[in-house]
């Protein structure tokens, strides 16, 4: 029977091997957000207030070429209006919640801690209704704390070693990888292949969109196609 | 600009939108389609950032063998599917990439 220590603690586990890509996209982002000119407590204020590093590093791109600030604004919002998906995604196993667990879920609600939890909440009940008393936000809350305390952490320490940290190495390419490694298991089935290579191929094809809105046109329609081939069956 | 007040409009804005239907739960009902399309949103959102980045990451489609990140994703991915290890795929994929940029230059 799963106590809420045992459920925090496989949470944090469940996270471990994720952070091995997100520590070097951190400190990636530390360094650009000084080459940007961004002074460096607002580069580590922006990991706790936004807390969704693609788009922080977009931001710090934009800041850098001196793009108005209601452009980043709208930027930043397009480009994490995903999350609304994963919120969707998760809303059904936190039902049961007291209204501050939602309030701090929310804000731990990144693609890394997404990614683990779904996965654990799926196998621990397939059909996806409601939730009985398994701790089961715990889970969530120990995948978020351990993203949370290392995304503050290789910030600050992209912000100390700055320039030492060299371009050549493509740092940025660990989060490509840790998406790859999540995304590449759960393609056992037709529907979900058919979803992920047409969001993937649409995401090519709308890149140049306006405000970055290529990914989450890219994400639905991968998620219609994944019904439809679903539904042909 | 003030960047501040830049920084904490975005953070609202991200934030309202993770908050969004975790709060909305409950009190809307959900048709039974969109219970199933949730299903397909960690592979098309996950794949939909993967893509750009390694058969684009200049801006232009490039599946020639000058594109490191096209191979090493590929071959990540192999990893990622025979190994379902999240750790190698992340040091195969990056070694890979640090030996072809190495060898391309």
């Amino acid at each position: 029977m799963p106590t809420p220590r045992s459920e925090f603690l496989a949470g944090l586990r469940a996270e471990l091997p994720i952070l091995v890509g997100v520590i070097p996209f951190g400190l990636i982002y530390g360094a650009l957000a000084l080459t940007a000119g961004l002074p460096a407590g607002a580069a580590q204020a922006m990991s706790a207030v936004v807390f969704a590093g693609s788009s922080q590093f977009i931001a710090t791109q934009l800041v850098g070429v001196n793009t108005p600030g209601l452009i980043i604004v709208l930027t930043v919002a397009v480009v994490n209006l995903r999350h609304a998906l994963y919120s969707a995604s998760v809303a059904p196993y936190l039902g049961r919640c007291s209204r501050l667990w939602k309030w701090l879920l929310a804000y731990l609600l990144t693609d890394e801690a997404y990614a683990v939890t779904i996965l654990h909440y799926r196998q621990a009940n397939p059909a996806g209704t409601g939730e009985g008393p398994d701790h089961k936000n715990w889970f969530f809350l120990g995948s978020g704390l351990a993203l949370w305390s290392t995304w503050q952490l290789s910030t600050a320490g992209g912000l100390l070693l700055g320039a030492i940290i060299p371009a050549g190495w493509s740092l940025d390419f660990t989060i490509a990888l840790t998406f790859i490694a999540l995304v590449v298991p759960a393609l056992d089935n037709r529907p979900s292949l058919a979803a992920a290579l047409s969001a993937g191929l649409v995401a090519l094809l709308a890149r140049d969109m306006p405000l970055k809105l290529g990914l989450v046109t890219a994400a639905l329609v991968g998620v219609v196609v994944g019904l439809w081939i679903e539904a042909r069956r | 600009m003030n960047i501040w007040l830049v920084m904490l409009s975005a953070g609202l804005l991200t934030y309202a939108t993770r908050l969004s239907f975790i709060l909305l739960f409950g009190r809307i009902d959900m048709p039974p389609i969109l219970r199933r399309a949730l299903h397909y949103i960690p592979p098309a959102v996950l794949t939909a950032i993967i893509f750009p980045e390694i058969f684009s990451p200049n801006g232009q489609p490039d599946l020639s063998l000058a594109n490191p990140r096209f191979l090493a994703g590929v071959l990540a991915a192999l990893v990622a599917w025979r190994t379902r290890n999240v750790v190698l795929t992340i040091l195969i994929g990056m070694g890979a990439l640090l030996a072809l940029q190495a060898w391309l230059s």
